[in-house]
């Protein structure tokens, strides 16, 4: 039985242990009925044309783990920030752990989505947003969609600032042999709201692991959003990431990705505007090697007038590692007045790393700013040069000017403990002790 | 202490050093002139270990220490120190971060501790106060936006950090205005000593009115084709190249 099968008649499985009766149902049925027709995607799609997952699909992936897991704290309190109080919604293996996690409703709601799913208190919220801006063509959301219960449920009502940032966590334990999760967070950020999410997979071991996750975020009038997702799994996990951002005006979201590790990632990022003033940020870094591969696939939609976005990825590439940039902006004939640049710059170290980019810009109004930049080239060794003439070895200089390359998206990360994390993963990357944070 | 004998190289098929003899000993300036494509900047990136350049015969040795298969690093760390003609940019690294990396490194490579933050920032502060640079322009990105002047004096600047037994200087004076001429060659006499040289590349008298040269050669076609006292290079300004021309020629 391939794959798709498997969760065609898991789905028939899920199906009797929930109530067959309400809106939710309606609304998983579809989406299955979504990936029953398209299925996996494949590289004949243009949207994945660098990206295959056959190899992947091949796992005999246990859709519902059979055994409840536990961790204690100390063997993964390194994936956490340190000395920050932070609230943490954690799973393991794709199932809530209370013991990790702190969750509140003190004001806001940091907590799980099942209970939003299932307690009629919440029955309002999840009618006005749940599955509302996620992409119902999507065969892969849609597969998310039908399964959706576990992940994070975050709440932020009107005039709120969240005190302390929120952690989203997922580790793998292995303890299966392959799995696949599909976590499904819901982020609801309300007027003149502000809140920070640091989102990370993690596997604990080096049985495969596929991650199909969608989130949804809603950022209402005046709202801040700043998410930070860390990327820096093992070779054997794979992540493809569906993220959906509702934006309302005058509002901010900044989406900052870190893509340092795991077999195959895919990051499929979209932005849509529903109103006029507001901001959209996407950065990135990606640091890679080995056989890893990384796809960041990004849609803004600018929809109302004068809003802006700013996209700035940036890669190092190294080993027989392959990236991919596909960024689309779509400017449709209301949104004047846009402000719309994207920027995506590469850097080879080895002859084996490729990289494929691709800018799209579709502008059907006549009064904007527009701009798309790629470059892939080398390392400066003119620059190289200089810094070894000052005393600085060659591989400490290499690492210098690849912290330089990255440094405006790491300028970018409000959070200082989170800042200090960053740089200190990028330095084990790259194989060196920097004497000094940039 | 820099000792060049019968210095040959070449960048791809050409030929650009065709056979350099250079005593230099501590205490001293030298100054090397010459036209436009002699092989000056050359030989200046050959002396710090430049890896374009492929030496093919000769050698040359520091303390009598061959040099020939030493990285550039490994040669800053033993006293090497070259002023760029052009000092390359490096968005998103500060003069201070960069001073504090070169300047450990450096330590490392001797065995020494790192130097305590509050020391670096006593040296720091003294020498910038030497090359007469602002504060502020510590935390700029190193020589990212500099004017050519500026470029110039943070590598003087760099040089007073690092304290080389010898540093050449590539054309540290062209781009310079007279006031910053004065700053740069005032802090280059600064640091002079009997236990240190400098090697000064130009093409103009203009430097050495105020750093005083002890020797004087001519660098011409790949080849030191006359040495003199500082008196050289006035007669050279007056004159130019071709005379010299004309007397190797006869």
């Amino acid at each position: 039985m391939d794959l798709k099968e498997k969760l065609l008649s898991s789905f028939m499985a899920f199906e009797e242990r929930i109530d067959v009766h309400s809106e939710l149902h309606d609304v998983r049925t579809a989406a299955i009925k979504n990936f029953e027709d398209k299925g996996f995607p494949s590289k004949k799609e243009e949207a994945w044309k660098y990206t295959s997952l056959n190899a992947i699909l091949k796992n005999d992936f246990t859709v519902f783990p059979k055994h409840e897991n536990s961790i204690e704290f100390n063997q993964v309190s390194k994936y956490f920030l340190n000395e920050v109080d932070t609230y943490k919604v954690v799973f393991i293996d794709g199932v809530f752990s209370s013991h990790l996690s702190s969750t509140t409703h003190e004001g806001i709601d940091v907590c799980l989505m099942a209970s939003a799913l299932n307690k009629p208190k919440y029955k309002m919220v999840i009618d006005k947003y749940f599955n509302q801006i996620a992409n119902k063509d999507d065969s892969l959301t849609s597969l998310n969609t039908a399964f959706a219960n576990e992940g994070a449920y975050i709440n932020i009502p009107k005039s709120k600032v969240a005190p302390k940032p929120i952690e989203i966590m997922y580790f793998s334990t292995g303890n299966e042999a392959a799995l696949l999760v599909q976590p499904r967070n819901l982020v609801i950020v309300g007027e003149n709201s502000h809140v920070q999410i640091i989102e990370r997979h993690q596997s604990l071991n080096e049985n495969p692991v596929l991650t199909n996750s969608v989130t949804e975020i809603f950022a209402e009038k005046r709202a801040i959003v700043d998410y930070y997702k860390i990327q820096n799994d093992t070779l054997e996990a794979n992540l493809i990431d569906n993220t959906f951002v509702s934006q309302q005006q005058e509002s901010h979201v900044y989406v900052h990705t870190f893509s340092f590790g795991g077999n195959l990632t895919r990051n499929n990022l979209n932005f849509y505007h529903f109103g006029e003033r507001l901001t959209s940020t996407l950065n990135g870094i990606t640091i890679i090697g080995e056989k890893q591969h990384v796809d960041h696939y990004t849609l803004v939609n600018h929809a109302t007038p004068n809003c802006e976005s700013f996209q700035d990825y940036k890669g190092i590439y190294a080993g027989s590692s392959t990236g991919v940039f596909n960024g689309k902006v779509y400017v449709e004939k209301e949104a004047q007045k846009t402000n719309a640049f994207q920027k995506s710059n590469n850097i080879l170290l080895s002859d084996k790393a490729t990289i494929n980019a691709k800018p799209q810009l579709e502008i059907f109004a006549d009064d904007v700013k527009c701009s798309h930049g790629c470059t892939v080239g080398q390392l400066d060794e003119t620059a190289l040069f200089y810094m070894q003439q000052r005393g600085i070895p060659k591989k400490e200089a290499k690492a210098l000017l690849m912290y330089a390359f990255s440094n405006a998206v790491i300028e970018n990360i409000k959070i200082p403990e989170l800042k200090q994390r960053i740089t200190k993963i990028i330095a084990t990357k790259l194989g060196v002790k920097m004497g000094f944070d940039l | 202490m820099l000792s060049i004998k019968n210095l040959h190289a070449t960048i791809g098929d050409k030929e650009i050093l065709k056979g350099i003899n250079l005593e230099v000993k501590a205490g001293e300036v030298h100054a090397i002139m010459g036209p436009n494509g002699a092989g000056k900047s050359t030989l200046a990136s050959i002396i710090a270990g430049n890896e374009n350049y492929e030496v093919t015969g000769g050698e040359i040795s520091l303390d009598g220490e061959d040099l020939a298969d030493l990285a550039p690093e490994e040669r800053a760390h033993k006293g090497v120190f070259l002023s760029f003609q052009y000092p390359v940019e490096i968005p998103g690294v500060s003069v201070t971060n960069f001073m504090r990396t070169a300047i450990n490194e450096t330590r490392k490579a001797q065995g020494l501790e790192e130097m305590p933050a509050n020391q670096m920032l006593k040296v720091i502060r003294e020498k910038s106060e030497l090359l007469e640079i602002d504060r502020k322009f510590l935390s700029r990105s190193l020589n990212e936006g500099f004017s050519g002047g500026e470029k110039k004096r943070n590598e003087i600047f760099q040089m007073a950090m690092l304290d080389p037994k010898l540093a050449i200087l590539d054309e540290t004076d062209s781009g310079l205005d007279i006031d910053a001429l004065r700053i740069v060659a005032n802090g280059v006499n600064k640091l002079k000593s009997d236990k240190n040289a400098v090697v000064v590349i130009t093409h103009y008298q203009r430097l050495l009115d105020y750093i005083v040269p002890d020797f004087v050669h001519v660098l011409m076609d790949g080849k030191i084709v006359k040495s003199g006292d500082a008196s050289l290079a006035l007669e050279l300004e007056e004159k130019g190249y071709d005379w010299i021309k004309q007397e190797q020629e006869a």
